[in-house]
């Protein structure tokens, strides 16, 4: 049996009153693509911040139960955080590189964990941008500034940005939704490949991506994990109706 | 919630049940061109292959636009999945009924070896099960499709019966008495067949609603837990 990165138990989460995850249960495993599926606003998105603490920074959210990375509660009070974003990347629906160059967008984050060797730096940028499949579109053109890249560039460029800490697990929140279907066929393709060395989590609206990029699903509804299975159990024979009916869109 | 893909899902549906009418209907003239050993029935039923031939390409030129445009999952995507083996099912069990229609034009010319009785009975036998398993697709209905895979063990042993006697009495003791046992004995193997690919669509109706295999384990046919 392969141990779990994360092991969640009876997760519950609010903002202010408002009740946005109920006891959720769910062992995440390690080199694997777990996607999680479900209508707005059903706590997808809260369940994967809750996995890196970013939903600290709401000053309104509360939580109970527990969410141990590798057997350690991450939300002991001993916990460094900083490391814990670290070891837990995550990358946003939309591309936010910095107004930096392309380059500058990889070494100031090296930077910031106290990276200063010029050749380690270098190394490091251009083999984040190999393992995004961006190195090859950009390589002569390192100084060039992010923003002008395409879309779907910047988010391969994020993805570099995270990798280059050399985190553990990636938390993918809707990745591609702004993205055209040949940069979201490429970051999918990177999932994939990813895989092999990481842990990836993936939030999708998208039906299909989940099916196509992942090895488990779990279809969240009103705060609730209604169902987790792997992904061919989830798309061709689930076993409730709730997600049956999301799933073949007959939901409302 | 409706959606419009329920009325194309309800249009295969349609056009799955009027193959199977015509497949039934195909079973039935080679059947009587049998019994009256008449030789414009089985070639008008021959003929009429054709037909059933372009209706399994129309269900499966629907199935593949229904799974490219509407990337169905879950239940869709079984029905749809099923809707293309049953088809060809279908399809295959009409060609059996031409293959019995073929011998009854080499029988028909010739005395009767022995009047059939295991024939008829296997007949029979194979109409049922075909009835059985197009009812079982139209109402979901798991309960008649385990029914009709059970059956098939009847439809084993009376083409066993039929091939014993006509080797063990006919064949074996007169080798003039050959070619006209040998289009029966066919026919028997013809019917068995059919019965067989009556058994496959129950099977499938049964991943369809069900979303278990019992297609080659039928040890699960009898826990009937799920």
């Amino acid at each position: 049996m392969v141990n779990p990165t994360f092991r969640i138990t009876g997760l519950d989460a609010f903002y202010g009153n408002k009740h946005v995850l109920k006891n959720i249960n769910i062992d995440i495993l390690p080199n694997a693509v777990t996607a999680l599926i479900g209508p707005s606003g059903c706590g997808k998105s809260t369940f994967i911040r809750s996995l890196n603490r970013i939903n600290d920074l709401i000053l309104t959210f509360r939580r109970e139960g527990k969410v141990c990375y590798h057997n350690q509660d991450i939300y002991a009070k001993d916990v460094d955080v900083v490391e814990l974003r670290r070891r837990v990347g995550m990358v946003f629906q939309k591309p936010n590189p910095f107004p930096k160059s392309i380059y500058d967008n990889i070494a100031y984050c090296l930077k910031v964990h106290g990276i200063k060797d010029k050749d380690k730096i270098d190394a490091t940028v251009e083999s984040s941008l190999k393992k995004a499949a961006l190195w090859d579109e950009v390589k002569n053109s390192l100084r060039q500034n992010a923003l002008t890249l395409s879309g779907g560039q910047q988010q391969r460029l994020c993805i570099a940005r995270t990798l280059a800490v050399e985190p553990e697990v990636i938390l993918f929140d809707e990745p591609c939704s702004s993205l055209d279907p040949i940069s979201t066929a490429k970051i999918e393709e990177l999932i994939h490949q990813l895989k092999q060395s990481y842990t990836l989590i993936i939030v999708t609206h998208n039906m299909q991506q989940a099916a196509r990029v992942s090895d488990f699903a779990g279809f969240f509804l009103l705060g609730e994990l209604i169902e987790f299975d792997k992904t061919d159990k989830i798309f061709t024979a689930p076993k409730d109706k709730r997600t049956e009916d999301y799933i073949t869109g007959r939901f409302g | 919630m409706k959606r419009h893909f329920d009325e194309e899902l309800a249009d295969l549906k349609e056009d799955i049940l009027d193959l199977g009418s015509l497949v039934e209907l195909a079973i039935l003239n080679s059947v009587n061109a049998l019994k009256n050993l008449n030789r414009q029935q089985a070639e008008r039923m021959i003929v009429k292959d054709k037909e059933i031939d372009e209706w399994e390409l129309k269900i499966d030129e629907k199935c593949l636009n229904l799974l490219a445009l509407r990337q169905p999952m879950a239940f869709d995507l079984r029905f749809i999945a099923m809707a293309i083996k049953i088809g060809t099912d279908l399809e295959r069990i009409a060609d059996l009924a031409v293959d019995i229609a073929q011998r009854v034009l080499e029988l028909a010319d010739k005395p009767l070896l022995k009047p059939l009785i295991d024939i008829p009975k296997l007949t029979i036998v194979a109409q049922e099960m075909l009835r059985d398993t197009l009812k079982s697709f139209v109402k979901q209905d798991v309960e008649l499709a385990k029914q009709v895979i059970l059956r098939d063990k009847e439809a084993d042993s009376l083409r066993d019966l039929v091939q014993t006697e006509l080797i063990n009495d006919y064949m074996i003791k007169d080798v003039n008495t050959i070619s006209r046992a040998i289009p029966l004995l066919l026919i028997a193997r013809y019917l068995e067949r059919i019965c067989d690919h009556a058994t496959n669509i129950a099977e499938d109706v049964i991943y369809m609603v069900k979303a278990k295999v019992v297609k080659h384990h039928p040890e699960k046919l009898v826990n009937n837990h799920s």
